[in-house]
């Protein structure tokens, strides 16, 4: 071997698993959502400097993932996977802490940790490796366990109540479905039994599940207690108009009246400052990475990174539009954060760490075929 | 084979794969086009509707109090003003444990139980997003000690306000009356009026009796308005306009502070009222009614046990008496049933009669005062003397319409019309108002046995002291009437423009009398004061006056003979007097009520004579007052 000078060989080792396109999108959008978190914490920059650090520790697992091997990352989906439902039984026990009424985390006695997340990977990635375990030869049978590997998370997690984790985990198990070739009769069996099942679903939900629903078809009826985050989101991002009230002028931001303004209302603060224009530059942000990521997916070179690459786009861009859609008050209010953008360590870890198999998938498909 | 099998089969694959990932893209593309469709209708389309919606959300409409007017009497005292201080607030909504926090607020400042007790009355009138106080008046110190503590108390806060104060207090309770918490059904009064209620958005506090409630339009002002910027939590930010408040008109009346103190302090300890009226013109120069009240402590709240005390009290200090009270005029009515007997030709001022003490009716005997009797009695001496039988004799002869008809020119059984609310109307009675009065046909019939005490103003006479008053200057005016009235005009507190309330450019009515018969019963009532039952009180006076006692039976002694030592102090006669002076040219009339006072010419008349010494004379009584218990032992 030639010895080659340091630098470019580190260079080498930290980006060649790297996709440009992609990294470039990302960053952009994460430089927006400090951007604004700025503005939604009134100028406060120890809360950014904390999701500067949340974005380091993502870009990390993000980097630790691109350069993992495919078939590595396959076996970890067993595991992760029997991991999770371990640990989401574990909610269920006295270990699991009830907060504000959910029981969504686990004390294991280092920390509290919330299972839910790591499904949000583990799902889709066993499904995925399930397909592709049985690619030969897929039969009814096969689609059909793989639904059941969907149901019972979603189940356990609807049941914490986590409604919004719940919907997100059945989007990127339905979308491997749906990539894995689900025939449209079944899907259009699936679709009857839901509509048909929609109101013993219906009484399943808790209360405020039922009202958070009833809630967006008509916020005004309870105009300061449920219905007030849609409102003032609603409000927010209408009066933002087309070129918006400008940086760090959103009287709905500063003036306090947006609920949860950094986490899950943060796009109510961006629509707000940044207006209509605002809004179709963010959107052409999620479309040039959701674009990037069907490239990738389209061009993925084996059934499980296919299956894999299209549910971690399709789930990303599914976060997108049901944040958006419940500030601008089309969608209940479900507790899904903006993804990127939100503060938060948590879902910034779980997103990258997706964007980071995406990587791998694309900058390791020459070594897969060995 | 396999190989080429598989191969295909991947192609295959791949191209379904990619078939439903098109189908992806479009479900992406059309969610998308869902949200920027949205977006459009939110932010163009809807945009000027949640525009004014952030605009109201940010600005918010603060109501700026005007202050009061005050009011002054017609020296320019102050009888009821305001004072600027702090109080300590909370809004019971924001606060997770009241108590707690009350708990922990009396460690920084002083916080009685009668305190607390206020603030629980206060909280039950109250929703409980309104901000409260628990402490009023608070020192700087106090004030300085919350500041640097206020961050631990979320719902609590210091605020600036402005304060009504009487300094006359329990000496003109009755007359000013108190300003109060507005409660529910104040808010239902007031929004009736739309604009009304507008200009009562920020206020607290309203006119509840007296003129505080009867010039309540004058003494509000006009509600300024502040644009605020706010946040969600209604704390003001900014000030983005203001429209300054105006302040309410200051009321100059025509009481005499100084002449109502004298009166008031003459009655010593005695129950009663006094009103004292300008015969020229109906202004009132004294309005009393004891005992008063605390007119402060309603104020902020009274405390429950306060409250049930001023209400349980048998001294009933919450009856404006003056107002209210409705008593027989007793001998008072005298004067005036002579007028009535000369004007209708029943009796001349010579004519006399024998008293032999008693007078006989259809085997009914009513007795005079005087055992014995008076023996031969004129009209003067009928009134210098008070003798009862002469007027049980003239009541037979006149009959009672007769009376009733005379006495209603007077005012007697009608509201006088004084510019406080709620006043009685009293009893003239006649056939028509038993009838009205009565539901039994054997009830409603007017017996002539009646009419008899009628003549010495008794039986169902009952009249108020503002009534005997007006009566009383109407005789010293010569039967020109006007209206009493409290307040001699209203002081504009922008322009300093004053406007004449009253007396109105006519008097109310002018009773057609004759001069000579008028005249003939001032000289008999100048005869009381002179060598008559309000002598002794009057001894010395430098100026002529006229007057007349009376004595009002509370107790009937059913044959017993009436001794004061005998009978408990609140079963005693009330005393009552009329006067006016100077007799020729009055400038002051007045009527006095003593409740179980005894005999008016004891009790009644001195109250009379400090009060006209210090109108006509501006003589001030030494401070210690021979508290109410002077004059004569005989009526």
């Amino acid at each position: 071997m030639i010895k080659q000078p340091l630098w470019p060989r580190v260079k080498r080792i930290l980006i060649q698993h790297l996709d440009p396109v992609l990294m470039a999108g990302l960053g952009v959008l994460m430089l927006v959502g400090l951007v604004v978190l700025y503005s939604a914490t009134d100028g406060n920059w120890s809360r950014v400097l904390a999701q500067v650090a949340n974005i380091l520790a993502a870009l990390t697992a993000l980097w630790v993932v691109a350069n993992i091997p495919l078939h590595y990352l396959m076996r970890t989906a067993l595991p992760l996977y029997a991991l999770g439902m371990l640990l989401l039984l574990g909610v269920m026990t006295p270990l699991g802490v009830n907060s504000h009424g959910a029981t969504r985390w686990l004390n294991i006695g280092v920390a509290t940790i919330q299972p839910s997340e790591l499904m949000k990977i583990a799902v889709p990635l066993m499904m995925a490796w399930y397909f592709e375990k049985h690619e030969a030869s897929l039969t009814l049978k096969n689609y059909f366990v793989a639904t059941l590997l969907l149901l019972l998370p979603v189940a356990l997690i609807a049941k914490q109540p986590d409604l919004g984790t719940a919907i997100l985990i059945s989007a990127s198990g339905f979308y491997v479905l749906f990539l894995a070739g689900l025939s449209w009769r079944i899907m259009g069996g699936l679709f009857v039994a839901a509509a048909a099942s929609a109101p013993f679903m219906w009484n399943m939900l808790h209360d405020y599940q039922k009202h958070r629903i009833l809630m967006l078809l008509d916020p005004s009826q309870d105009a300061l207690g449920k219905g007030y985050h849609t409102i003032q989101g609603m409000i927010a991002v209408g009066s933002g108009g087309i070129l918006g009230k400008g940086y760090l002028n959103g009287t709905q931001t500063h003036l306090d009246f947006l609920p949860e303004r950094t986490t899950d209302f943060i796009f109510a603060v961006y629509s707000e400052e940044f207006g209509l224009l605002g809004n179709i530059i963010l959107l052409g942000i999620y479309l040039f990475i959701i674009g990037r990521g069907f490239i990738i997916t389209a061009n993925a070179s084996t059934y499980f990174t296919r299956l894999m690459a299209g549910s971690i786009t399709l789930t990303f861009f599914t976060y997108a539009f049901v944040n958006m859609g419940m500030v601008s008050g089309i969608l209940p209010v479900v507790g899904v954060p903006l993804p990127l953008v939100s503060y938060g360590g948590t879902s910034m870890l779980t997103l990258l760490l997706g964007f980071g198999m995406l990587m791998s998938i694309h900058t390791h498909k020459t070594l897969v075929q060995t | 084979m396999k190989r080429h099998v598989e191969l295909k089969n991947t192609q295959r694959e791949i191209y379904y794969f990619r078939l439903r990932l098109a189908l992806g893209i479009v479900f992406v593309a059309v969610l998308l086009f869902v949200l920027l469709t949205r977006f459009v209708y939110l932010q163009v389309v809807q945009h000027s509707h949640f525009q004014t919606l952030a605009e109201n959300n940010r600005i918010s409409i603060v109501p700026i109090v005007p202050n009061r007017g005050l009011i002054l009497d017609r020296n320019g005292v102050v009888l009821a003003h305001n004072y600027s201080g702090y109080t300590l607030e909370i809004t019971p909504s924001k606060v997770p444990d009241l108590e707690a926090t009350i708990n922990q607020l009396a460690e920084l400042v002083d916080i009685q139980p009668k305190d607390r007790k206020r603030f629980k009355k206060l909280q039950a009138e109250s929703h409980n997003f309104e901000s409260l106080s628990i402490r009023n008046r608070l020192s700087d110190e106090e004030v300085a000690r919350f500041a640097a503590q206020s961050y631990r108390f979320p719902g609590v806060e210091i605020k600036a306000r402005l304060f009504r104060e009487y300094p006359y207090n329990e000496q003109t309770s009755h007359l000013i009356g108190y300003i109060g918490r507005i409660n529910q059904a104040d808010k239902d009064q007031l929004e009736e009026d739309e604009d009304v209620a507008a200009n009562y958005r920020g206020s607290d506090y309203i006119g509840k009796t007296g003129l505080e409630q009867s010039y309540e339009k004058e003494l509000h002002g006009t509600t300024g308005i502040e644009q605020m910027e706010v946040d969600a939590g209604g704390r003001g930010v900014r000030v983005l306009s203001r429209t300054p408040p105006a302040s309410g008109n200051d009321l100059v009346l025509s009481i005499d502070a100084k002449l109502q103190e004298i009166a008031d302090n003459a009655f010593g300890d005695f129950r009663g009222a006094l009103v004292a009226i300008d015969p020229n013109n109906g202004e009132v120069l004294a309005f009393i009614s004891r005992p008063g009240y605390d007119s402060n402590l309603f104020i902020d709240g009274i405390d429950e046990d306060t409250w049930n005390e001023l209400n349980n009290s048998p001294d009933t200090p919450m009856v404006n008496r003056a107002l209210n009270g409705a008593y027989p005029p007793g001998s008072t009515f005298k004067p005036y049933m002579a007028l009535a007997a000369l004007t209708l030709g029943k009796r001349q001022p010579e004519q006399t009669i024998y008293d032999p003490g008693y007078f006989n009716f259809g085997g009914h005997i009513f007795h005079d005062d005087k055992k014995g009797g008076h023996g031969s009695v004129n009209m003067y001496k009928s009134i210098v003397e008070s003798c009862d039988t002469y007027y049980y004799m003239l009541a037979n002869d006149m009959g009672i319409d007769n009376i009733a008809n005379f006495m209603r020119q007077f005012g007697f059984g009608q509201r006088t019309g004084i510019d406080i609310e709620g006043e009685s109307e009293g009893v003239l009675p006649s056939q028509e108002w038993k009838k009205k009065r009565f539901k039994r046909p054997d009830q409603q019939k007017w017996y002539p046995g009646e009419t008899i005490s009628i003549g010495i103003g008794q039986g169902y006479n009952a009249y108020t002291p503002i009534q005997l008053a007006q009566a009383v200057a109407t005789l010293a005016n010569n039967g020109v009437m006007y209206r009493p009235h409290l307040v001699r005009h209203i002081t504009d507190a922008r322009s300093g423009e004053k406007t004449q309330i009253e007396p109105k450019p006519l008097p109310l009515r002018t009773i057609p009398l004759k001069q000579e018969d008028i005249d003939v019963i001032k000289r008999a009532m100048v005869g009381v004061n002179k060598e008559g039952t309000g002598a002794r009180a009057f001894a010395g006076a430098e100026y002529v006056s006229a007057g007349k006692t009376g004595t009002a039976q509370v107790y009937s002694l059913k044959g017993e003979k009436y001794t004061e030592g005998h009978v408990k102090q609140e079963l005693r006669d009330h005393a009552l007097f009329i006067a006016f002076a100077p007799a020729e040219q009055p400038k002051i009339a007045l009527a006095i009520l003593v409740e179980n006072g005894g005999f008016g010419a004891q009790t009644a008349a001195p109250i009379a004579r400090k009060a006209f010494d210090y109108y006509l004379l501006g003589k001030i009584p030494a401070p210690v007052a021979d508290a109410g218990n002077t004059g004569t032992k005989h009526d």
